[in-house]
């Protein structure tokens, strides 16, 4: 059951082979299971998960079932969940149940689809490795010693070991892409605006976007279709019908134009990485695609222009956790500043800390045009990298990381080289375009992702062709073996 | 040394939109602690704000009335620092960018004359809410009712050199804002506030000194009183020697002395930078045009339209355009009164205004409607009372007595127009008074002002001055 896609499931419920609640109690089972090990769970959510389940079978009986109905899933726990802890991977929410739902989880569950918890994260999202956790590191279930990527481990680990259908993840500057190519699975982060960030934990408001993290496109492409949409809740989120993202998968991709940018593939890309880039590639050209050489000539500026941009507004963002209203207070402080100092110093781990203290530097008084505002034109450059491409392309691929999973502790001690592991993807969310990961093969037994970037508000592309690559290729079936 | 005092005004109007700038909660004053602050007022994790359309509305009229462009397009920015009415650890405020650009007003003063003050910029901001530092036991409370209420933040030049300039101008600032119905202009309840920059300069002397910032000044009597205060604490540094600092500083209404809040050393780094959860904002000239068919004549233009049809000062007609209601008041009373709006004004702003000050009564609650004020101007124009009687029938209308042409029949009060009725008078007093004539006669003129008030003391004030003094002087010729 397990091992179904949600097409498969959803057939299953709707012809009575199974109910959500057998359904619902044989992933509670797994996750009590393996979840232990992992790691991959803050919170599960049994008790609301088997009612929820059974408001889905009464559903399904009356006949008003979607496709996503009696469907379990679980939530990264940045999403908030009204009367379940929404903790973001921090000390600092710990303790923290959020008195109202955010849009993400509330169209899921309208949809139909059923908790089964909150998944572990890099604390507020700033991560490569889900090192950074309050609760802990998460275990790539590939190799336990390995990490899954991040900041969205938690729930690409759970997908990846089959504890969950489908899980939500967030993608600030890789942490849906990166996780789910680090635990081969597939993520798709759609185009900023795409789908509301109301009730999603703010880490860098111009780059978090919410997405799923799932076993394939077509699931991809079902569950995308019910986060997408305008909230007039969220300024940002774009007023624009919803397409069928299902009615697109099929679409042959004769005559598609691939663009492979040459800064993607230089020196600096190892070996084994090209060819399981390379062999996938060609997995396209046979389908009929046109393969372009194109330049990005401002990628290297990515990673710098990301880490003066988002850790600037995260320094504002994360203010309002000041131990006065909610969440982390010290032990008996002395006066404000005392309460201030000791509850952000004592609730945020080192990560945080560090980007707090960057971002805030960068905003400072005499280095703000020196850095903010230079970062912000540099923004502008790489969006028109990409803008100029598109002019000659459809899509772009390339890999989604440098290297597969690396080992836990193998970079935590080093910020700017676990910075690197983002370099691919990091310039997707500076311009506010869709990228998506798919499994593409496998080095030393660890999954690599192939990233494919596509134009604004082209997610029906992108999952056409992924999906069709899906067809061709079955590294989105694989599971390792301890969890299959 | 002769010393300059140039000031400039920070004005925060709050706007009358019945909710908060970003978010739906109420933005009604009064209600118990807490109850009107939503998620979006308690910044919780992951809500995000949604800007109030009809800020945009009020912060755009207010831009059309001084003048201004009002910007295509305006950033909101974030502000940051901590404070515990603060939630989000930032305010939301508008920074390179305001919606409203340069414009002007005029200021009437004391002296009849008019000066035009330069308005920098007014941008829209969200307020904080309010720590409570009573009834908690060594512990602060905070109540975030106020949290997200909608500010109009009105920048002057430094434009005024007076405290009474200053209040000139504020208080033209507060009526404009009532007058296009952005803002109720309530000072008790914070509704409109101001900080006031300072500094001083030798007269004569181009460049600004070193300006002092004095904060939460709510009253026009305080504005005054605090300016004043602090331009004798600066002269009296600058003569002992000393250099004015650039500080902020906070007026204390109790002891009327300003002090210390901090110096520029110690002032926060704000890190402005655009808020990246608000897109900018853009107003096209088809809102603009949309929003300027609802503005009602602004009160310059009133002024000016108030000096050409009626023919007043300036002055005057700054006066009675102090407040639509008044504004109207007058209109309606001058259009009763025949035509006699000069000496309309002067009852408007004269008797009546002392009466309705007295009795800390509002235009609109005047026991004296504007007909009735009207029907008493015509009555003395048209000569059926004097002046002095019309003062009698004025308070009796006050008094609820009737209008003025019921109050002068019961009363009796008509003038005497009858020349052989005042003859008789004017003979019976001369006959009675030989002495006096006499001095008159002989030159002392002065006495004319005895013989005068005689005659009208026995006709009861009815007789017509004017005319007592003419027959007057045609008798005595005949002597």
């Amino acid at each position: 059951m397990h091992t179904k896609s949600l097409a498969q499931l959803a057939q299953g419920l709707q012809a009575g082979e199974f109910t959500s609640v057998e359904l619902t109690h044989r992933y509670l089972e797994r996750i009590d299971e393996f979840g232990p090990d992992l790691n991959c769970f803050i919170t599960t959510t049994a008790d609301l998960a088997l009612q929820q389940a059974q408001a889905a079978d009464a559903r399904i009986a009356a006949g008003e079932a979607g496709p996503l109905t009696g469907i379990p899933l679980a939530h990264k726990d940045i999403f908030c969940t009204r009367g379940v802890r929404t903790s973001c991977g921090s000390r600092m929410l710990d303790n923290f149940i959020a008195p109202y739902e955010s849009n993400v989880s509330e169209q899921l569950a309208r949809a139909g689809m059923v908790m089964l918890g909150k998944t572990n994260m890099d604390e507020f999202a700033m991560g490569s490795s889900n090192e950074t956790s309050y609760y802990g590191a998460v275990k790539n279930p590939w190799n336990l010693a390995a990490v899954p990527g991040g900041s969205s481990g938690g729930s690409a680990v759970a997908v990846a070991a089959r504890l969950t259908p489908i899980a939500t993840g967030t993608d600030t500057g890789g942490s849906i892409r990166q996780p789910a190519a680090l635990c081969g699975i597939t993520g798709i982060k759609p185009t900023y605006g795409r789908v509301s960030r109301y009730g999603m934990v703010a880490f860098a408001s111009s780059l978090d976007q919410a997405g799923p993290m799932t076993q394939s496109a077509e699931d991809a492409a079902l569950v995308l279709g019910a986060m997408a949409g305008f909230d007039q809740r969220d300024s940002t989120c774009v007023e624009q019908p919803v397409p069928d993202y299902m009615a697109g998968l099929e679409q042959d991709l004769k005559g598609l134009r691939i663009g492979l940018p040459k800064e993607y593939f230089s020196d600096g890309l190892d070996n084994e990485m090209a060819r399981v880039i390379d062999d996938a590639i060609a997995v396209f050209r046979d389908l009929g695609a046109e393969l372009v050489e194109i330049s990005l000539p401002n990628t290297t500026l990515a990673v710098p222009t990301y880490y003066v941009v988002a850790p600037a507004e995260c320094s504002s963002n994360l203010s309002r956790f000041d131990g006065v209203r909610y969440g982390y207070r010290c032990e008996d402080p002395q006066d404000l500043e005392d309460l201030y100092k000791r509850s952000r110093g004592e609730g945020f781990g080192d990560e945080v800390k560090r980007r707090i203290m960057i971002g805030t530097y960068a905003l400072s008084a005499g280095y703000y045009d020196a850095y903010y505002l230079k970062a912000q034109q540099l923004r502008h450059l790489i969006s028109d990298d990409f803008k100029q491409a598109f002019e000659q392309v459809d899509v772009i691929m390339g890999p989604t990381s440098p290297s597969v999973a690396f080992n836990i502790g193998e970079k935590s001690e080093d910020p700017v080289s676990m910075y690197l592991s983002d370099i691919y993807t990091i310039a997707v969310n500076l311009a506010g375009l869709p990228g998506m990961s798919v499994p593409a093969g496998f080095i030393n037994e660890l999954p690599a992702g192939l990233q494919i970037i596509g134009n604004y508000f082209d997610e029906t592309r992108l999952l056409n062709v992924a999906h069709q690559y899906q067809q061709q290729t079955d590294w989105h079936r694989r599971i390792p073996e301890q969890f299959s | 040394m002769e010393w300059e005092v140039v000031i400039g005004l920070e004005i925060h109007a709050q706007l009358a939109t019945q909710s908060k700038i970003f978010s739906a909660a109420s933005t009604a004053y009064g209600a118990e602690p807490n109850t009107q602050a939503c998620a979006v007022d308690l910044g919780l994790p992951g809500v995000l704000p949604v800007l109030n359309e009809q800020a945009v509305v009020m912060a755009s009229r207010f831009g059309l009335a001084i003048g201004a462009q009002v910007a295509p397009r305006s950033v909101f920015a974030r502000k940051n620092y901590f404070y515990p009415d603060l939630p989000k650890g930032y305010q939301i405020s508008q920074f390179e960018l305001p919606i409203v650009g340069q414009g002007s007003i005029e200021i009437e003063l004391e002296d009849g004359s008019s000066k035009t003050i330069g308005i920098t910029r007014a941008h829209l901001e969200e307020d904080a809410g309010k720590s409570l530092h009573e009834d908690f036991h060594d512990m602060t409370g905070v109540d975030l009712n106020r949290a997200g209420t909608p500010l109009l933040e009105i920048v002057s030049e430094p434009d005024m050199r007076s405290p009474a300039e200053a209040v000139a101008y504020m208080k033209k600032i507060h009526s404009l804002v009532r007058y296009i119905e952005i803002c109720d202009g309530n000072m008790q309840e914070g509704s409109f506030r101001c900080d006031a920059n300072v500094s001083i300069r030798p007269k004569g002397q181009e460049e600004f000194g070193t300006r002092a910032e004095l904060k939460n000044i709510n009253s026009f009597r305080f504005v005054e009183k605090a300016i004043q205060y602090e331009i004798e604490r600066q002269i009296d540094v600058l003569e002992g020697g000393g250099e004015v600092v650039q500080e902020t500083r906070l007026y204390d209404s109790a002891k009327n002395e300003t002090r210390s809040m901090r110096s520029k050393e110690e002032a926060n780094d704000y890190r402005y930078f655009p808020d990246p959860d608000l897109l900018p904002l853009e107003v096209d000239a088809a809102f603009l045009e949309e929003v300027r068919k609802t503005l009602p004549e602004l009160p310059d233009e009133k002024k000016h339209r108030f000096m050409k049809e009626y023919g007043l000062s300036a002055y005057d007609a700054g006066v009675l355009t102090a407040s639509r209601e008044l504004a109207a008041y007058y209109e309606d009373a001058a259009s009763a009164g025949g035509d006699q709006p000069k000496l309309v004004a002067n009852w408007v702003s004269g008797e009546l205004a002392a009466l309705l000050n007295k009795n800390n009564l509002d235009i609109t609650e005047s026991p004296v409607s504007a007909a009735m004020l009207g029907g008493l101007v015509k009555r003395i124009a048209d000569e059926t009372i004097s002046g002095k009687i019309a003062k009698t029938v004025f308070e009796a209308m006050w008094n609820g007595e009737g209008d003025a042409d019921a109050i002068i029949e019961s009363k009796g009060l008509k003038q005497i127009t009858d020349t052989g009725a005042i003859e008789k008078v004017i003979d019976d007093i001369i006959a009675a008074n030989p002495a006096q004539v006499e001095q008159l006669l002989a030159g002392k003129d002065k006495l004319m002002g005895f013989f005068v008030g005689q005659v009208m003391k026995a006709t009861q004030g009815k007789a017509n001055p004017g005319q007592v003094n003419s027959l007057l002087r045609e008798k005595l010729k005949q002597k």
